[in-house]
């Protein structure tokens, strides 16, 4: 089921927590809501589910206008933070909860709700669980079953709201790889608000970039990575590094201006023994910190104030062999040009 | 991630403790222990042994006569009216400011503290000054011949009064800290308003209410100060346990004042028991 949002406005007391925000999510999708805290990423989630209503704008599944209607008539799944399991109920209690609340007359079965449960706990990889509480279950299986009672209703829409936020790094990327697999199984039109750029960029189909209740850009994950439409967006997905200059030369497809800001990400900052032509840059390394598989080192520019941040791979820094005090020569790989008055 | 730091601190804690010396370790429990024993223990005793001073055919005797089981029953009616209706309210009253923001939330929790900061007696004034023959309603309940000072409505009112926060002191906090996730997701889930509040909400919060429930039942069938005012003392009429205790007190009755007020301590051990049990199961649900 596709959802579009209108211009919705959403105003917590003297806070605009959303500004006037439209987005089309076609039916099938897997769509990442992504933004620093208080972006208003989920207070968007929550007006598509009916949790929150916005003061202006309109929200339409499939075309039909769901602004008026009840959260509990939008038929929506949708998955809480800190799990919100019913903890009073087992696994089994908690995921057919949504079927046995119907009325009697469209309530299914004592037996299709059994075989619903077993074959949703197939699919979350819990068989087995259904007479657990959920204390006796870790956070990522708490989780799973979490998802396993949203999609119990068939949800037309399901709503991820920082779904894998309380659970550890590991269990994170697992589980993370593991919804990208349920979602191509499933196919069911999906929303899921984090504010992790890496969790964005390996699950969703495309990705919508919030910041001040506003969206900044909504692409694929390349588009959004590769040709970011302003510096926010560059600077959240991603380490990057501000070089304030003038522009001399204006390559294609850049501005040109008088002042302006240049930006690299510390992976594209290439460092050398030798010069390699005009745009190389003599530094000295300062500071040297080795991040698992990859190394940061920080740089200071000679004859300036400004520091430059590289990321190597741990090959590439055992080939160069760099220590700390020797001079260097940095050369930005690749620049992205913003004017100068954009605020970030 | 909290795994390997617990048995951090674990460790650090098993080689040394970082804890008092041990003489003011000693000097603060026999501190606590002997104001404990002077306090709460010798005076539990004291009733007891009073009580029982003429054997137990003459304790028995003490509390068949009909006026203390008149002061017993008309204490049990009180307390089944009070602490219903308190029930009610209480469960109302929190689930309203603790879930929900309205206008007047604030005003509410201080009215609702109202008769935790005002004395019992002024709470049983109140009253009179409604009620009573020169009160507002005085000559309006006098004219239709009905009584409600020094009668059994009097005594409801001021129970009711001051028993009121009782159980909505205790539910907000607990239902604050539960917060509303479980309802929305029972929401989002297809729950209508009363499915969500018997199958979700009140699950969650039924320790939290026993344990209201029996702080307020002890209060109800204790409060003193304020039904000794509207009460009128009449003896077998509007007489209740504490005020019959007082009245054989006065008639230095000491054996039988003793074994009524056995009664009264028999019932705070009770909620003493049923207390404890209920709050370490309000802890256990506190836990998010």
């Amino acid at each position: 089921m596709s959802i579009e949002i209108e211009s919705i406005n959403k105003q917590f007391g003297s806070f605009t927590a959303l500004g006037d925000v439209s987005l089309s999510i076609p039916s099938g999708e897997l769509v990442a809501l992504l933004g620093p805290s208080g972006s208003g990423k989920t207070t968007l989630l929550r007006i598509i589910a009916g949790l929150e209503s916005p003061d202006s704008g309109r929200i339409l599944f499939n075309g039909e206008d769901t602004t008026e209607s009840h959260v509990r008539e939008r038929k929506v799944g949708f998955v809480f933070q800190h799990y919100a399991l019913f903890k009073h109920m087992t696994v089994f209690d908690n995921v057919v909860f949504g079927l046995t609340v119907r009325p009697k007359e469209t309530r299914p079965s004592k037996g299709e709700i059994r075989d619903k449960v077993t074959e949703l706990l197939r699919l979350v990889q819990l068989e087995g669980m259904a007479k657990r509480y959920p204390a006796q279950l870790s956070g990522g299986q708490r989780q799973r079953i979490a998802l396993a009672r949203a999609l119990a209703v068939e949800p037309q829409v399901l709503l991820l709201d920082e779904p894998f936020g309380a659970l550890d790094a590991q269990v994170r990327t697992e589980l993370r790889r593991w919804l990208r697999r349920l979602h191509d199984e499933i196919h069911v039109t999906s929303v899921f608000v984090t504010h992790d750029q890496e969790e964005a960029l390996e699950v969703a189909d495309r990705i919508v970039v919030m910041n001040k209740g506003r969206i900044e850009q909504a692409g694929t994950p390349d588009q959004v990575y590769e040709h970011p439409a302003n510096p926010f967006v560059l600077n959240f997905l991603g380490n990057v590094n501000l070089f304030h200059g003038r522009i001399q030369s204006a390559g294609e497809g850049q501005p040109e201006a008088d002042n302006s800001v240049s930006y690299v990400r510390s992976h594209d900052v290439e460092i050398d023994r030798s010069q390699h032509d005009s745009s190389s840059l003599k530094a000295e390394v300062k500071h040297i910190q080795k991040l698992g598989p990859s190394v940061r080192i920080t740089l200071s520019i000679n004859d300036s104030e400004s520091f430059v941040e590289a990321e190597l791979t741990r090959d590439v820094f055992q080939n160069l062999d760099l220590q700390q005090g020797e001079q260097v020569y940095v050369r930005p790989r690749q620049v992205r040009v913003f004017a100068e008055d954009y605020q970030i | 991630m909290s795994a390997p730091t617990r048995t951090l601190t674990a460790h650090a804690n098993g080689n040394h403790r970082i804890t008092e010396p041990a003489p003011v370790r000693w000097v603060l429990t026999t501190v606590a222990l002997v104001f404990l024993a002077l306090f709460l223990a010798l005076p539990l005793a004291a009733v007891f042994s009073q009580a029982f001073e003429k054997g137990f055919g003459t304790y028995l005797l003490a509390l068949k006569e009909p006026d203390t089981l008149a002061a017993v029953k008309l204490t049990l009616i009180t307390a089944a009216v009070a602490v219903p209706l308190n029930l009610v309210f209480g469960v109302m009253a929190s689930w309203a400011i603790a879930k929900f923001s309205f206008p007047g939330k604030n005003l509410l929790i201080t009215l609702i503290d109202l008769p935790f900061s005002v004395s019992p007696i002024i709470s049983g004034l109140i009253y009179v000054l409604i009620f009573g023959r020169q009160g507002w309603l005085g000559p309006f309940l006098e004219a239709h011949d009905i009584k409600i000072l020094f009668a059994v409505p009097g005594i409801l009112l001021a129970t009711i009064f001051v028993t009121f926060p009782f159980i909505a002191r205790e539910l907000i906090p607990l239902m604050e800290s539960q917060g509303r996730d479980e309802e929305e997701a029972a929401m989002v889930l297809g729950a209508s308003g009363l499915q969500t509040f018997f199958r979700i909400t009140l699950p969650n919060i039924k320790w939290g209410i026993i344990y209201g429930v029996i702080l307020c039942n002890a209060r109800a069938m204790g409060e003193f100060g304020a039904v000794s005012v509207v009460s009128g003392h009449i003896r077998g009429i509007t007489n209740t346990v504490p005020l019959q205790v007082e009245i054989l007190y006065n008639e230095y009755n000491y054996t039988a004042a003793f074994a009524v007020a056995s009664l009264l301590a028999f019932l705070a051990l009770i909620t003493l028991a049923v207390k404890s049990v209920a709050e370490w199961n309000v802890r256990e649900n506190m836990e998010p």
